[in-house]
């Protein structure tokens, strides 16, 4: 069917709708948003088969040829990510079902989330830039209810800071629209590629690319617009921080890689600079807030941030083997932040505090989300056969062969700071023995671990079988490198 | 025309960023406000002013002005249009809760555990 890269927007949106109507039986929205939330796993993966058999599907909106009507993109990129983000959201809503809290579910909560969903799915698969715009606002105003759901003072305040802090982003985006719009006079992204190659390298181009690098990277947290995040991501509730974790500043970093792979690529030598300068201070202020903090939560959020300065290193480097690297990395790094942060859930429900020196012993009454803990930390950090490594090794191998021996470096030191973090955590929370008394009963989080393990063993899966997931890769490398498919595929000249 | 109305946008501009800026959360979110009618001003500049009839077939002019700007301005004025409502009923909300709407006393981590 000619149609079928939109289904992993039009389900969860269909979905969202009918929640509405159904806002008091709390039975039938989790019954709803779960068949979903797997329907639409399966059409993105679909989707996934069609284009990895046919090359990049696109789908002409209201059969308007390619420059004048909304063009959405399935290329392999975008597939691998929507299929990624429909996995976490499933896994999350499962998590839901315990931890959110009957006051929450009855308020909308499902449908915000399936909302999240179509503009996060919405975002990878457009080609068109102000499309692209009103896809982050649907994503970013879903996130604005889901921080602010509930009430508490903490999320009253954090969410005043995080709304204020998009709205602005927000209108950088829309003036650099407009600039572009008035340099090439055009809105889709393949047709904007063509006309700014005419152009060449015009220093216009450039500041554009810098205005884009700032908006993308307010969302995505890179280093001097990273300040927002520890604050707000630490204010909502565990599924919805793991929810954010995943996916809200990957979408910022698929920006950042779309736009600086099919726009400006013409000026390298100034605007890759920039970025790889910016990767490295993004990866070093991680690490500082990583290592510094005696918290569950603000230990992972920094390592979020962390993993965005690897995966900018590996664009700004832009050759064919890093960007293989940073394609491996996002996917590996949006599920296994996805397993930490509902892990960091269930430990911090089982503890009763998110504060490293008040916690301590928990191995002895849940083990097996320990060791899940203990492999889905060592994934993060990239131990071999996990799933972390392919891709730093890739985006490692390719700085040093580009000559960016300080930032390859910085970003093996980086792992090293996230392992020690994340070990740390796992010594204090499962092994170090407490200082106040522990609850002696165990709670019951099997319905919990559950939804976090099938994304650990999904995690721990796509490590082993990276040989199954390099084809897949390669075909994403391909269009990101050589522009000329991309734009040929949609404009189809 | 189109230097006037640069001008224009850029003092909105600074005007939006001085009021962003200060203490008081209502007075930020009349920054946020302004700065969207400056971005909205900026999207419409960019797209050209140059003299046309409206964008209606049915006046039979030879040149029409830009349409696409226009419905970038419509979709982005809703869009801001929702999210200032929404920011303003989360900043009622904030100062029933916290009691207060200086922002120096909104600051995070004393009660965070």
């Amino acid at each position: 069917m000619i149609n079928l890269p939109i289904l992993p927007i039009l389900i969860p949106l269909v979905a969202a709708i009918v929640l509405l109507f159904l806002s008091k039986n709390v039975q039938a929205q989790r019954i709803v948003s779960a068949a979903a939330a797997a329907f639409t796993i399966i059409a993105a993966f679909a989707v996934m088969m069609k284009v990895e058999a046919e090359g990049i599907q696109t789908v002409d909106m209201g059969s308007w040829p390619a420059p004048f009507g909304i063009t959405l993109v399935s290329d392999m990129l975008s597939i691998m990510l929507v299929l990624t983000a429909s996995i976490i959201t499933f896994c999350v809503i499962l998590y839901s079902f315990r931890s959110i809290g009957s006051g929450r579910e009855a308020f909308y909560y499902y449908p915000i989330v399936q909302f999240l969903l179509v503009g996060v799915n919405g975002s990878f698969t457009t080609g068109d830039i102000f499309n692209l715009f009103v896809f982050f606002e649907i994503m970013l105003m879903s996130s604005y209810v889901l921080i602010v759901i509930g009430g508490t003072k903490v999320q009253l305040r954090e969410s005043i800071k995080y709304i204020l802090v998009n709205v602005i982003s927000s209108a950088i985006f829309v003036i650099a629209v407009g600039y572009l719009y008035s340099v090439t006079g055009s809105l889709n992204m393949a047709h904007i590629s063509a006309r700014i190659s005419e152009i060449g390298a015009e220093p216009i181009i450039t500041v554009l690319a810098i205005l884009f690098l700032i908006v993308f990277g307010l969302k995505g947290g890179i280093f001097p617009l990273y300040f927002w995040l520890p604050g707000s991501y630490a204010a909502p509730p565990a599924p919805v921080l793991a929810l954010f974790g995943a996916l809200l500043t990957k979408v910022g970093v698929y920006a950042i890689l779309r736009t600086y792979t099919l726009f400006f690529y013409h000026d390298q030598a100034f605007t890759h600079d920039i970025l790889s300068l910016l990767a490295l201070l993004t990866m070093i202020a991680g690490s500082i807030g990583a290592l510094a903090y005696k918290d569950v939560k603000q230990i992972l959020i920094y390592n979020i941030i962390i993993a965005v300065g690897v995966l900018l290193f590996g664009i700004a480097v832009m050759t064919e083997e890093s960007v293989a690297g940073t394609i491996f990395y996002l996917v590996h790094d949006m599920i296994i932040k996805g397993g930490l942060f509902l892990l960091g859930g269930i430990m911090i429900y089982a503890a009763g505090t998110s504060n490293l020196t008040k916690m301590g012993g928990l191995i002895r009454l849940y083990p097996a989300l320990g060791w899940t803990f203990l492999i889905a930390a060592f994934a993060l950090a990239g131990i071999p056969p996990l799933s972390g490594f392919t891709g730093k090794l890739l985006i490692v191998r390719a700085g040093f062969e580009a000559g960016e021996y300080v930032g390859a470096i910085i970003v093996l030191l980086s792992s090293l700071a996230v392992l020690y973090s994340v070990v740390n955590l796992f010594m204090a929370v499962f092994w170090k023995n407490p200082e106040n008394k522990l609850p002696e009963e165990k709670k019951q989080t099997a319905s919990l671990f559950i939804p976090a393990a099938i994304l650990v063993v999904l995690s721990v899966l796509y490590g082993v079988g990276t040989e199954a997931v390099y084809p897949y890769v390669m075909q994403a490398v391909d269009a990101l490198i050589h522009p000329e498919i991309y734009i040929d595929a949609v404009l189809k000249e | 025309m189109e230097i006037l109305m640069c001008i224009i946008a850029g003092l909105l501009f600074a005007a939006a960023v001085y009021l962003m800026l200060s203490k008081s959360l209502l007075r930020i979110i009349i920054g946020t406000g302004l700065l969207s009618h400056g971005t909205h001003l900026m999207l419409l500049t960019m797209g050209g002013l140059k003299t046309g009839a409206v964008p209606v077939l049915g006046e039979h002019a030879s040149a029409y002005t830009d349409p696409i700007p226009q419905a970038l301005i419509l979709t982005a004025i809703v869009i801001s249009f929702g999210v200032t409502a929404v920011f303003l009923v989360i900043a009622y909300r904030a100062y029933q809760e916290i009691g207060t709407d200086n922002m120096e006393q909104m600051r995070g981590m004393e009660t965070d555990d």
